[in-house]
């Protein structure tokens, strides 16, 4: 069964619905190796952010994980990684 | 002109105000509104109040927060730090302050609350109880606090200073505002002080509903007469104001503009419930005019905490008669046209009360017939013109809390 990839559309949409964007950010622009602080996202931001990708996609990241993605495409690899081990691909 | 008397503690003044209220939104449009006697008081639209039996309430008009702030804010803020955060950015622009300009640990923000961010927070808990634990919002951790409205003015502009919640109900508007004059005169040059309140959803309502005194009137000009005969409890409203609190030195020399000062505060708790000692709102008036250095003859009008609970009326009745005497002082009570506004009341009282000086006139008490067992000189349903160098605020916190705070118009 093929797995749905995360992309950066996905994390758009959920960083705008978790936390928003300020004024001064181009979210829809070139940020995948930009830092989340940068784009104005704190600890918390990512917290929720984290948050919210493991409910919709029914996986678990752990802090860890979280911590050490300090840009868009660093966390998009990590959910990714997830998302195809097999015990998730497996349910 | 040097007195013998002079106090050697600093002046303290307000240089800036921002008004969120009921019947209007910014300090102009609460001005002209409040100065006509115009009431934001109506049945409740935030949510359907049909099944309560409270159902008025003073709903801030026109408000959208993305109009006034950041999109990262909106997700992780109450309606209430919301309104806060504008009246805030209000206030500091009317002061001419630009945060960016001044040293961070010379700006502080004290604020008033008392029930925190309740509509936030009644959706986190509705998510935990029909989702699970997974769907509660990361924010929920602070959004709820009753000190976020400090933490997010404080973050928003940079304010590292000395920062606080008081949370003391009615009377915390003006525990804030004197925390913040205390502060100043240990040398913070500049406080973002005052409260702004905002619980008007579901839960937010029966917690307040507990407190047996709201009004369950259906007719929005008589559901809070306060002194009036049928005086049946208060309608909740939602709003106050932020005031840019400073040193009156350090304001002059900047050439600010100044609404007056902070001449005077006095607080105190009454006695236990049965006890046969007086409450203690009276002590609380004498305080401030001994610690503003005025005679009762001095204050040129009274704002009243206006309970519209016949006891608590008949006690700031006594308590404002036994200082004054009968009929001795001008008393209004413009929140009769928002609704009590809990943290944000005595902060709002206070903006009022420093634009009644500047423009020299006592906005009106709407709606009430005074019941004739007040021997109070109260200003009805038009404002009065009058000469105003001092007011009195009063404000009572339900758990018995006084508090009352002498302003004083100061020559430029």
């Amino acid at each position: 069964m093929p797995v749905h990839e995360f992309t950066l559309d996905d994390l758009r949409r959920i960083l705008l619905a978790g936390a928003g964007v300020d004024s001064g950010v181009d979210i829809d622009g070139d940020i995948l190796h930009e830092q989340f602080e940068a784009l104005g996202y704190e600890s918390l931001a990512l917290l929720e952010t984290g948050s919210r990708i493991e409910r919709e996609y029914g996986i678990t990241l752990s802090d860890s994980t979280l911590a050490d993605a300090t840009t868009p495409k660093a966390l998009i690899d990590a959910v990714n990684a997830q998302l195809a081990a097999p015990s998730v691909a497996g349910l | 002109m040097t007195a013998c008397t002079e106090r050697h503690t600093p002046s303290v003044v307000v240089t800036g105000l921002g008004a969120v209220s009921p019947n209007g939104l910014g300090t102009s449009d609460y001005w002209t509104a409040t100065r006509q006697g115009r009431s934001g008081i109506a049945r409740i639209t935030r949510f359907d109040p049909s099944d309560y039996p409270a159902r008025l309430a003073g709903e801030v008009p026109g408000f959208a927060a993305r109009d006034h702030l950041p999109g990262r804010l909106i997700p992780q803020t109450d309606r209430m730090t919301q309104l806060a955060l504008v009246a805030a950015d209000w206030a500091i622009a009317d002061a001419g302050i630009r945060p960016g300009e001044l040293p961070d640990f010379d700006m502080g923000v004290i604020t008033a609350s008392s029930s925190g961010g309740f509509e936030f927070g009644q959706d986190e808990l509705r998510k935990l109880w029909s989702l699970g634990g997974q769907h509660v919002s990361a924010y929920q951790s602070f959004a709820w606090f009753y000190a976020v409205n400090s933490g997010q003015i404080s973050i928003r502009n940079g304010m590292k200073g000395p920062s606080g919640v008081l949370v003391s109900d009615q009377a915390g508007g003006l525990d804030a505002l004197a925390h913040a004059r205390r502060q100043v005169r240990k040398g913070t040059s500049l406080i973002v002080a005052g409260g702004v309140d905002a619980s008007i959803c579901p839960w937010g309502w029966v917690a307040q509903m507990a407190s047996g005194r709201l009004s369950t009137s259906d007719e929005p000009a008589r559901a809070y007469v306060p002194f009036d005969a049928a005086a049946r409890g208060h309608v909740p409203g939602e709003g106050g104001a932020i005031l840019i609190v400073e040193d009156a030195e350090a304001a002059r020399r900047r050439g600010a503009r100044i609404y007056g000062e902070i001449a005077g505060y006095g607080a105190t708790m009454d006695p236990r419930p049965g006890s046969d000692r007086e409450p203690g709102l009276r002590r609380a008036i004498e305080v401030a005019l001994r610690d503003a250095g005025v005679e009762p003859a001095d204050v040129d009008v009274v704002f009243a905490d206006a309970a519209a609970v016949p006891e608590l009326d008949r006690v700031e009745a006594d308590a404002i008669t036994a200082v004054f005497g009968a009929r001795g002082v001008p008393v209004t009570a413009p929140k009769t046209m928002t609704g009590r506004l809990y943290s944000g009341a005595a902060a709002l009282d206070v903006a009022t009360a420093l634009l009644s000086i500047r423009d020299e006139l006592i906005p009106p008490t709407t709606n009430t017939v005074p019941a004739t067992e007040y021997d109070l000189d109260i200003v009805l349903t038009t404002a009065r013109p009058a000469r105003l160098r001092t007011a009195l605020v009063l404000a009572k916190g339900y758990g018995g809390f006084n508090a009352a705070m002498v302003l004083r118009a100061v020559r430029q």
